[in-house]
């Protein structure tokens, strides 16, 4: 399972690009309810959104960001059958991406 | 042991609250329900029946709005995509969850919680799965959160829209027992601060309790399991129900256990023909 | 979503991790600054981001954000703006002990517009800055968060 969800709705005037993705964005303040340890910082750091290839977006984030993050954005002109990705890369090195077909 | 004490217990309210309350012995559940509707539309004149599936957000425009903010991708869309993984997963046997359930399994949740004549128990979806796992030589799944809840997530989203469908057989009384026991769970005060079921969500509801609103019961059992932000993981609706028991210093019964599924049984009874809308975000 | 072995891996590269990856970004993607995401004030933080700009106070900057946040840890915001050519966008929460929860980039092939969901600790201002044609603009709109309650 990826941890990449991308959702899009193309309108007349724009493209929604709506994006979900699995991560903990742990602040490494949190104590575990088992163990009662703190549980370490574990956070995206760095999305990349792109149009067919084309970089639209750059977002640097905190763990202030919450669980599981959700984004969207609004390109000005999409046709149907071109390609948006996502990828990431978080504190501790693990990165994923994904791309999704426009309708 | 416990449990079956507390069953008795309550046998023992319940005929005595038949006997010695006043108002309202000997009604029927249909009364019940009319009545208890009857209440909460003289409380939010403002709310058709249909509205109160929306649980608190029907009464909470602030929280609503953050409410469908979230929805707009919710975060319980994981769960639910693990959820029909599990579901359509064959079995070390080759079987499947379809093969346990009516349609294979898909839309069948506003069917649950029904009263099942030949076991003489009130069979909850939960309950059901576990039913399903153990005649496949399954290990059963925990009740609260975790793999049931995305099992559940999934069932209840083939089910969104269905309308809840519970009713207690007319020729059975262990079924009107059963009913007449939920009933009584939810009028019970208990635990050090003495509240009952009916004290906050009957009594008290659309008032508020510290800084949040006290959601009517009815509409209750509409959307689960449910993704809670303030735990940030599904839980599912007995979950709630010992949560919400612990909170107020009670004893708390566990999830599936016969207390709690007439809790339940009573309250869907109250819910029949509201539209299911689960699996879904709570605070 | 989180795999045994997944666990035990981030526990062999806590330690390490957590050093290397708060000092430095991994290749590929933006630079992450630590610096950027460490815990200051709000005052020293507009200063730090922001040095010698002044930050034009402007309602042409629409926040949708709810009244009150249901739970802080999900805030869903929503930022659109009638500003021509912005080209990035930052999200701060007064008083989150880091506040800069985010910063976005805009190609200019995008709208003005950017949702997100960020977390809040207490009742406080979120304060949204733009940068377009090396112009700075805010707004801010407060945001109460509850605590207690029988939500559990």
């Amino acid at each position: 399972m990826s941890t990449i969800k991308i959702r899009s709705k193309r309108l007349a005037d724009y493209t929604l690009v709506r994006t979900l993705i699995a991560h903990p964005m742990e602040t490494g303040k949190r104590k575990d309810d088992e163990t009662g340890e703190l549980v370490p910082a574990h956070f995206i750091q760095t999305l990349n959104f792109k149009h067919n290839d084309q970089l639209m977006s750059q977002c640097q984030m905190g763990f202030g960001v919450s669980k599981n993050p959700f984004f969207s954005f609004q390109i000005k002109s999409a046709q149907a059958g071109d390609i948006v990705s996502i990828s990431w890369q978080d504190n501790l090195g693990y990165s994923d991406s994904a791309e999704h077909i426009i309708r | 042991m416990i449990q079956n004490m507390r069953v008795k217990a309550t046998t023992i309210a319940v005929t005595l609250y038949l006997l010695f309350s006043s108002s309202s012995a000997w009604t029927s559940p249909a009364e019940d329900r009319q009545q208890i509707r009857a209440f909460y539309q003289q409380l939010f004149p403002q709310l058709q029946l249909d509205d109160y599936a929306e649980g608190v957000y029907a009464i909470d425009q602030d929280a609503k709005a953050s409410w469908l903010a979230i929805e707009e991708f919710p975060p319980y869309e994981f769960a639910l995509e693990q959820g029909e993984i599990l579901f359509k997963r064959p079995f070390a046997n080759g079987s499947g969850y379809a093969d346990c359930f009516t349609n294979q399994g898909i839309a069948i949740a506003q069917n649950y919680p029904y009263w099942d004549k030949q076991k003489q128990q009130i069979i909850t979806l939960a309950s059901a799965i576990n039913a399903c796992r153990k005649i496949n030589a399954l290990a059963p799944l925990a009740y609260g959160k975790g793999e049931i809840s995305t099992l559940l997530a999934y069932m209840a989203y083939t089910s969104r829209g269905q309308r809840i469908n519970t009713a207690i057989p007319k020729d059975s009384k262990p079924a009107l027992a059963a009913y007449q026991q939920g009933k009584a769970y939810f009028y019970q005060r208990r635990g050090q601060l003495n509240f009952s079921c009916a004290t906050c969500h009957l009594d008290n509801a659309g008032k508020y309790i510290r800084s949040e609103i006290l959601s009517p019961a009815l509409g209750h059992t509409t959307h689960w399991p449910a993704y809670r932000l303030n735990s940030r993981e599904m839980g599912t609706l007995h979950r709630r129900f010992m949560v919400c028991n612990k909170l107020i210093r009670a004893q708390v019964d566990p999830a599936q256990s016969t207390a709690l599924r007439q809790l339940e049984y009573f309250l869907s009874f109250l819910d029949h023909g509201l539209p299911l809308n689960g699996p879904s975000t709570r605070k | 979503m989180h795999t045994t072995r997944r666990n035990f891996m981030i526990k062999m590269l806590t330690t390490t991790g957590y050093a290397l990856g708060l000092v430095f970004s991994k290749t590929g993607l933006a630079d992450w600054l630590a610096s950027d995401f460490r815990r200051r004030t709000i005052g020293t933080t507009l200063t730090e981001l922001f040095p010698d700009q002044v930050l034009h106070k402007t309602n042409k900057i629409n926040l949708k954000l709810p009244r009150i946040a249901e739970n802080g840890s999900v805030v869903p915001i929503t930022i659109t703006s009638s500003i021509e050519n912005v080209d990035t966008i930052y999200i701060l929460s007064e008083k989150n002990p880091v506040p800069l929860i985010a910063k976005f980039t805009i190609n200019p092939e995008l709208e003005t517009y950017i949702g997100a969901r960020f977390k809040m600790q207490e009742t406080c201002d979120v304060i949204v800055v733009l940068k377009a044609e090396n112009q700075y603009y805010q707004t801010r709109q407060k945001v109460k968060v509850t605590l207690g309650g029988c939500g559990g």
